[in-house]
């Protein structure tokens, strides 16, 4: 990271988690903005150039894997790093998320330190 | 950095309490039938968020109660399982269940482990309940081999030609490998085309890395678990290189792969927080797009006050065209956003509706009915304080539709009726007040046997005369049950004395129709809001009064023939053919200068009550204007026959009239 702090958008539909990870990360100097689903992550895409995005899988209006499959198309996040959140239990969500252009995966449950932890590998 | 999760802990109760919601509506919809996919998503999606979120707040319990209903319901989702009637039940108990178990958890209270046992159990056996389903392997983690530290590994390290596409980078690789130990490496460039032929987005390099030091062939798997699709990857022992190895040359699969992040400790214990107090502080969710209107409002007056503030320093009479045009935005502004302020309390039906489905299905099986609950205005939007408060008056009504109102299918069919009976709720507004119709088309309400039991109880006279609402109106008095048999589902009558007081204390009415074998509509009126009224200013002496609105019928200026004392009972007027008994404000309040002694210099207001219509006499009507209502009791003390009082545009106080006590104490 240079001087100026990674832009991150967090997508979760449920407040408690999307709180956490953007306090989380917001704490750690990062700026963050929050969507509740794909599609309003998508629509924050366009605004804003993020240096990672960090979503949940299971959402309403659009999920995970169709906002990842989406974004992955759009030519400026052909490189950037996308984070999925997923519970281990769901081995066919990674390999389906990694085929839509997940980077990676954080698995739930997990706590700050975990998040910072691999938030810090994939931004360097 | 240490994060305090507990902040974040009401957040997840609450929408989890939410989620629990969506799940029980959902279910409920799914057994009638009228289900789609995304009904079934929905629930999934709802335990699937209290799972994640009650995990990562270290609510375990929780989150292993919420896994097997998840399984369960992806199994579903997938198709691989049908969910049957019972299934259905004991899916909406467990949903009970978590909703004690998170009350029990938000609140400091006990958990009822045989509750969540029983429950845990029932979850399991229709698991296991048949072979249609395969089990889900929660990717059995194999601790093999590969958790033995060795000296060193030797990795070969093969990005595919399109590794960047998935925003992964080598770079990040090989930095968290020298993160694990030391490590040597050798990159190879021989693929790398010449430069006319490159793409700059490909990958054309590989490395040859000797990682030294402790470490465990699952910490290098971890590093390469993102990537193990988009290259080739073999781990081989350094030491072990030249023996025969068991396992030389290892190709991570997804069967050996264990996440970074699969062990937590839950962050939060139980036992840590037994001295906090339950934050019982409620909270209100409010639209986005309402926050909004409030801010464009207060930017509204902030102009209009500097544009006044500013015709004030240099003000002479040649600009008083322009302040009273400041005013009269003033006075649009401050109503604007008042009314935006309103909104913010105000929130759907839905909230108190919801609960009645589950309800009208559980009592329906019980008895032995065939019940259709349909409900029409779930976004009827009325303050909270009402909603909260309507919401106990509701249930009794429901319940005693469900009881009293329908039929038995044998007795329908024999009364030539549908099997199947339906009780309606509806709410709409009308006027100023928001009307909730609870209607069934059961056996209606029997005005013979009501009056009768009246009579019985000593509530009216035997030969007493009086209208189908006196008689309905029975209905809400203390004690007043006519089921032939007390059934557990509608109690003892007790609680329609406690449904009108309700009702009463929230400023609205119940009213009763029914028609004998086909049907009874309980009709409640309510104010949308308890904070604001509409009021009728009327003058007595020199002090002014409010009147609610909703009350008055009419306004007549007396005349004196129709003026008649009748023995005993005090003054009547007739005002077309009904005699109103007439309620004089100047001697109930003994006001020693109300100007109108005589009927006809003064004004008479018909209001309505209890059914009932009476005539307030006042000196004058001054106008009709919305009144912000301030409490007697925590400002002064309560008074009979005064509900509050407010304070007008002059900074004088003006008490606001309690219509129904004012009739009961003229009674």
């Amino acid at each position: 990271m240079g001087l100026i702090m990674a832009l991150i958008l967090t997508v979760d539909d449920s407040a408690s988690m999307r709180q956490m990870v953007s306090f989380t990360l917001k704490g750690a100097g990062y700026d963050v903005v929050e969507a509740e689903d794909g599609q309003k992550a998508l629509d924050a895409s366009k605004t804003k150039k993020f240096d990672l995005v960090v979503t949940d899988v299971n959402m309403p209006v659009m999920d995970g894997i169709t906002f990842i499959r989406h974004l992955r198309s759009e030519a400026n996040y052909k490189f950037t790093p996308i984070l999925m959140l997923t519970t281990e239990s769901s081995s066919d969500k990674k390999a389906e998320g990694k085929a839509a252009g997940a980077t990676g995966w954080i698995v739930k449950p997990f706590n700050p330190d975990q998040l910072l932890a691999v938030v810090k590998k994939v931004l360097g | 950095m240490s994060i305090d999760m507990e902040q974040f802990h009401q957040v997840f109760f609450e929408e989890s309490f939410e989620g629990l919601d969506v799940m029980e509506t959902g279910l409920l919809n799914l057994d009638s039938g009228e289900a789609d996919n995304e009904e079934i998503n929905s629930i999934f999606r709802a335990a699937h968020s209290i799972k994640g979120g009650s995990g990562t707040f270290g609510f375990q319990n929780i989150s292993d109660f919420t896994h097997i209903m998840e399984t369960l319901l992806d199994e579903v989702r997938d198709g691989v399982r049908d969910l049957t009637h019972d299934g259905i039940n004991i899916l909406l108990k467990s949903v009970d269940c978590l909703r004690m178990m998170m009350t029990a958890t938000s609140e400091g209270g006990e958990v009822d482990e045989d509750e969540v046992k029983t429950n845990f159990e029932a979850l399991q056996n229709i698991l296991d309940s048949d072979a249609s389903a395969e089990t889900v392997n929660d990717t059995p983690v194999v601790s093999d081999a590969s958790d033995q530290p060795a000296a060193g590994w030797k990795i070969k390290f093969t990005p595919h030609k399109n590794f960047m596409q998935f925003g992964n980078d080598p770079v990040r690789i090989l930095r968290e490998l020298s993160g694990l130990g030391e490590l040597k490496g050798q990159v190879d460039t021989s693929k790398v085309p010449d430069f006319d032929e490159l793409n700059p987005e490909d990958m054309y390099l590989s490395w040859d890395l000797e990682l030294a030091g402790e470490v465990t062939k699952a910490a290098i798997d971890d590093v390469f678990a993102w990537v193990e699709d988009e290259s080739d990857i073999t781990i081989t022992p350094l030491n072990s290189a030249d023996k025969k190895s068991e396992a030389p040359q290892q190709t991570p699969s997804s069967t050996a792969k264990k996440p970074t992040a699969s062990v937590v400790a839950p962050v939060a214990k139980a036992a840590e927080k037994k001295d906090k107090a339950p934050a019982a502080s409620s909270s209100i969710r409010v639209g986005i797009d309402k926050i909004d209107d409030l801010i464009n409002m207060v930017g509204e007056l902030v102009i209009t006050q500097s544009m006044l503030s500013l015709l004030g320093e240099d003000f002479n009479m040649s600009r008083l065209e322009k302040l009273q045009e400041g005013l009269i935005q003033l006075d649009r502004h401050t109503r604007e956003l008042q009314e935006s302020v309103m909104q913010i309390r105000m929130v759907p039906i839905s909230f108190t509706f919801s609960r009645f489905p589950r309800m009208v299905r559980d009592l329906s099986a019980k008895l032995d009915k065939k019940i259709e609950l349909v409900m029409h205005g779930e976004n009827t939007e009325l303050d909270k304080t009402v909603i909260e408060k309507i919401g106990d008056p509701l249930v009794h009504l429901v319940r005693n539709s469900v009881d009293h109102g329908i039929e038995m299918p044998e007795d329908r069919l024999a009364a030539g009726k549908p099997e199947t009976g339906t009780i309606q709720l509806n709410a709409f507004h009308r006027g100023g007040n928001i009307v909730i119709e609870i209607t069934d088309d059961g056996k209606g309400i029997d005005k013979d046997i009501i009056f009768q039991k009246g009579v019985e109880k000593g509530l009216i006279e035997a030969g007493a005369k009086l209208s189908d609402q006196q008689i309905y109106d029975l209905l809400f008095n203390p004690g007043f049950s006519t089921a032939a048999e007390i059934t557990d589902v509608s109690g003892r009558g007790v609680g329609m004395d406690v449904v009108k007081k309700n009702i009463m204390s929230l400023g609205g009415a119940i009213e009763t129709h029914s028609v004998k074998g086909q049907g009874t509509i309980f009709s409640i009126r309510l104010p949308l809001t308890l904070a604001i009224l509409d009021g009728q200013s009327v003058s007595v002496g020199e002090d002014n009064y409010i009147i609610p609105l909703v009350s008055i019928v009419e306004s007549v200026r007396p005349k004196k023939e129709m003026l008649n004392m009748v023995a005993g009972k005090g003054e009547t007027y007739k005002l077309r053919d009904e005699y109103l008994p007439i309620i004089r404000v100047r001697d109930l309040f003994n006001i020693p200068d109300a100007k109108a002694d005589l009927l006809e210099e003064g004004l008479l207001v018909v209001v309505e009550a209890d059914g009932k219509r009476f005539g307030v006499f006042v000196d004058d009507l001054l106008g009709q204007q919305q009144v912000v209502i301030k409490s007697l009791e925590s400002n002064y003390k309560r008074i009979k026959g005064v509900s509050g009082a407010t304070i007008l545009g002059d900074g004088s106080v003006a008490l606001i009239l309690d219509i129904p006590s004012l009739i009961r104490m003229s009674d």
